[in-house]
């Protein structure tokens, strides 16, 4: 190991907050062009030990491209990077993890099939050839242990929860030594309770010297956690300040470059006449138990109805068994007064309703192919996209073009891959898709989940517009802020069943709370 | 004891021929480990078959035949490696091509061979098999208990993963392809110069299909593979030994329907049975 690691123990850790000395890691002037963008430009960044240095920044703001230029993953066009006071070009992954720097990317890379133990021995070639899954074993639950990580070494990835697997990625780059560890995006994954066990983990870490980069836009997350912030954006530095010396305002002034109205403009409800209704649904999860027990909910045109609940209690089955993705065991769903239970999804989007999935990249999205494509794959079928059996690529385009341009689509073509743009960008082009057919239900999951501050409050305006022009919205969502600052109906689901649905104006966060928990009759 | 000794006779015969296949089994299961179907085994294994047998009929070596043989498959896969893991072009097109090129090859070059005796031959036919059974063995130790092991899975599962972590995707790539090559190339050794101590055009028969076939339903396991080669070496052998009373043609296709049976019934539904999850694609850094 390295000098750093063995004067851990006979050092006093740094006081918080207050690390001093020369910087541990210095970027400097570092530019990395992509065909039709500029996603770092000029970025110079320095980082000490024992600091937590957020780095703040929308979506496409070049967060990821930083860390990935810093980890060997993409070679900068110009820049470089000192670490220690010394230069060193990092080439490949394996220069970085040489110099101390470890990485936890926004999307894990472990072996699912595989054991905790073989994903972290995988990274220990000095483990020994032999049953090197054992050997590391020890080391893990010693340095779970120092850092409050607590992990299973012989359980399989494929069993754990994104919340683990995030720790073993840290545990992954701290038995293998980094003192420079670089997150991105962490909380994305995780739910509210679960991230402060990351701070927590964080703080130990920096109390051991370690020098930790926080990439997030998420700003309350910088004052609770950051000693120093970078803002990103465009590419470029906007400021490197003490965490302390700013608020939230500022932040958001930095990050978005104006400020961003936080009351929605909303008018009265309007509702009249029933949108969607479930009744008395019953339907089984993935593995055969029952997820849905009898669910009825109804929404009426012209209203947004929310659907707050703690993740698994059946919102996802619910919005499977309402767009055909899913077999109702029992119970009836009606579209705008048609029946449409258990028919295919080709059929109840025809039937009016817009589906906003709750993965984005994978369902919402076929990657590969590109923005403009993805705009029409709801109505390619139908002109004017379709002239007999043949494609109107012209009509195609155009309307893409006139979609980029109305719901602001941050691409470099119509004909750049989906799978290049941010996800912010991803889903306003779902959106796109979605409402412009006018649909008369819209069913949107976690529609603004790991979404930044100007894209989020984008989608919100989209569907409270849609709502003023009748359409009946559920919108299901972790977050209860977007719930209670969007919804005219809030409905709280437990085990399978509504708990209650109540108007927003009596639907506090305590009352909703206690439903979510099914301590509220 | 007429109708003993016949079934003895079978059963050795069985053994013999499931031994090449055990051999190109247990190459194709390593290459596929690591994240590449080599579809071009018959095409190495008769250009094993055929270097064998000249380099044992030029010198009266036939050991030398055998590790030339090794080489000649090696050096076939490296092209295979090359054009797939290098140059990212489409696996299984790569892979037919270098079957029908070794096909082809050894057909044209093997022409003034055909139907000349061979003198010094592999004797040790269970010597031969029992090598089999140690690689077979080795693999599994390799596979599931050293870094190794863990290196290559990996790599097949999620080479991201690996090459986050400092490993040379790449090179893993290569040699375990290599290693399939070399294995599939000494199989071919072992029918021209033990089995069937001859050359004949196409005289690997299939064979090369049979072991991509049994390293799927042995669900990239070299102990389970070691089984399928010894079932599949009896239906082969069967083929044979039947053709007295069955039409050949019937005969020989039945090796092939069995393993279309097989396929099937191991399919698993949608899951399948754990293919490595990076089987087939290629591997670009950074890609997104
Ligand atoms: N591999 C890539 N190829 C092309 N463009 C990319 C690639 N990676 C990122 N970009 C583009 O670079 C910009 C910055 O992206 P990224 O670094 O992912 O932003 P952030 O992490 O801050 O959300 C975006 O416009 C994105 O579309
Ligand atoms: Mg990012």
């Amino acid at each position: 190991m390295n000098g750093v690691t063995a004067g851990r123990s006979s050092h006093p850790p740094p006081e918080a907050g207050a690390p001093n000395g020369a910087p541990l890691l210095a970027l400097r002037d570092i530019t990395k062009r992509f065909p039709g963008v500029l996603a770092n430009d000029r970025v110079t960044l320095e980082v000490r030990a024992g600091e937590v240095h957020a780095l703040l920044g929308e979506n496409g703001a070049g967060k990821t491209t930083l860390v990935n230029v810093l980890y060997g993953l993409y070679q900068p066009d110009a820049g470089e990077i000192v670490v220690d006071g010394r230069r060193v070009r990092i080439r490949s992954p394996r220069d970085a993890i040489a110099c101390g720097i470890g990485m936890v990317p926004q999307h894990f890379l472990l072996v699912r099939r595989h054991t905790v133990a073989e994903n972290i021995a995988l990274g220990l070639p000095q483990e020994g050839l032999l049953r090197p899954a054992r050997r590391v074993e020890r080391r893990i639950v010693e340095f779970a242990t120092r850092y409050g990580l607590t992990a299973d070494p012989g359980a399989r990835i494929w069993e754990l929860s994104p919340s683990e697997h995030q720790r073993v990625e840290i545990l992954k780059a701290l038995i293998r030594g980094a003192r420079i560890l670089v997150l991105d995006e962490p909380t994305s994954v995780l739910a509210p309770q679960e991230v402060s066990g990351l701070f927590d983990v964080l703080r130990r870490m920096k109390g051991d010297g370690h020098a930790v980069i926080f990439i997030t836009h998420k700003l309350d997350e910088v004052g609770a956690i950051a000693d120093r912030v970078t803002v990103l954006r465009r590419g470029r530095v906007v400021a490197t300040v003490p965490a302390a010396d700013v608020d939230r305002r500022a932040l958001v002034q930095m990050m978005v470059g104006r400020d961003v109205e936080s009351t929605l403009p909303r008018a009265r409800a309007a509702a009249a006449g029933e949108a969607l209704a479930a009744e008395a649904l019953e339907a089984d999860n993935d593995r055969g138990a029952p997820a849905l027990r009898g669910l009825t909910l109804a929404v009426r045109r012209g209203e947004i109805v929310g659907l707050a609940g703690i993740a698994g209690n059946g919102q996802r089955e619910l919005v499977e068994v309402l767009t055909g993705l899913r077999r109702a065991v029992r119970g009836r769903v009606r579209v705008l007064g048609r029946d449409v239970t258990n028919r295919t999804a080709a059929a109840i989007c025809d039937a009016g309703v817009a589906h906003i999935p709750e993965d984005r990249v994978h369902m919402g999205v076929v990657a590969t192919m590109t923005v403009a494509e993805n705009l029409v794959l709801r109505r390619y079928r139908h002109p004017p996209f379709a002239r007999g059996p043949l494609l109107d690529y012209d009509a195609i385009m155009r309307f893409a073009r006139e979609m980029i341009a109305a719901y602001e689509i941050a691409t470099p073509a119509a004909t750049t891959p989906v799978r290049l743009l941010s996800g912010g960008n991803i889903q306003r082009l779902i959106l796109a898709r979605e409402l412009a057919a006018r649909p008369g239900v819209i069913i949107a999951a976690h529609p603004t989940s790991g979404l930044d501050v100007s894209a989020t409050e984008h989608i919100h305006r989209l569907l409270l517009r849609r709502r003023e022009e009748g359409a009946g919205v559920l919108l299901v969502s972790e977050d209860l802020d977007e719930v209670l600052a969007l919804a005219d109906r809030v409905a709280v689901i437990f085990r399978g069943r509504i708990a209650d649905v109540l108007p927003v104006g009596d639907a506090t966060p305590e009352r909703i709370g206690l439903l979510m928990t099914g301590q509220a009759a | 004891m007429e109708e003993g000794n016949w079934i003895l006779a079978t059963v050795i015969r069985a053994v013999a021929l499931g031994t090449p296949i055990l051999w190109g089994t247990l190459g194709e299961i390593t290459a596929e480990r690591s994240g590449v179907i080599n579809l071009g085994v018959e095409g190495m294994m008769i250009l094993g078959a055929l270097a064998a047998f000249v380099v044992a009929h030029l010198t009266g070596q036939p050991t030398a035949g055998l590790v030339v043989a090794a080489a000649v498959g090696g050096a076939a896969a490296l092209l295979h490696a090359f054009i797939s893991i290098t140059l990212r072009a489409n696996q299984y097109v790569s892979g037919l091509a270098l079957t029908m090129f070794g096909l082809g090859l050894a057909g044209l070059l093997g022409r003034g061979w055909e139907g000349r005796p061979l003198l010094d031959t592999l004797p040790e036919i269970s010597a031969l098999t029992y090598a089999g059974l140690g690689v077979a063995v080795a693999l599994w130790v390799v596979f599931y208990h050293t870094r190794w092991g863990i290196v290559l899975r990996s790599v097949g599962e999620m080479p991201a993963a690996a090459d986050a972590l400092g490993v040379n995707v790449a090179l893993v790539r290569y040699l375990a392809v290599a290693f399939g090559g070399v294995m599939a190339g000494a199989a071919g050794a072992f029918l021209s110069l033990a089995y069937r101590p001859a050359w004949t055009e196409g005289m690997t028969a299939g064979m090369g299909w049979i072991v991509i076939a049994i390293a799927i339903f042995a669900a990239w396991d070299p102990l389970r593979a070691v089984a399928g080669a010894l079932l599949f070496g009896a239906l082969f052998h069967l083929s044979f030994r039947l053709q007295a009373w069955v039409a050949p043609e019937l005969l020989k296709m039945m090796p092939f329907a069995f393993t279309i049976l097989a396929l099937a019934a191991t399919a698993g539904g949608r899951r399948g049975l754990g293919a490595p999850e990076a089987l087939g694609t290629p591997y670009v850094t950074g890609e997104r």
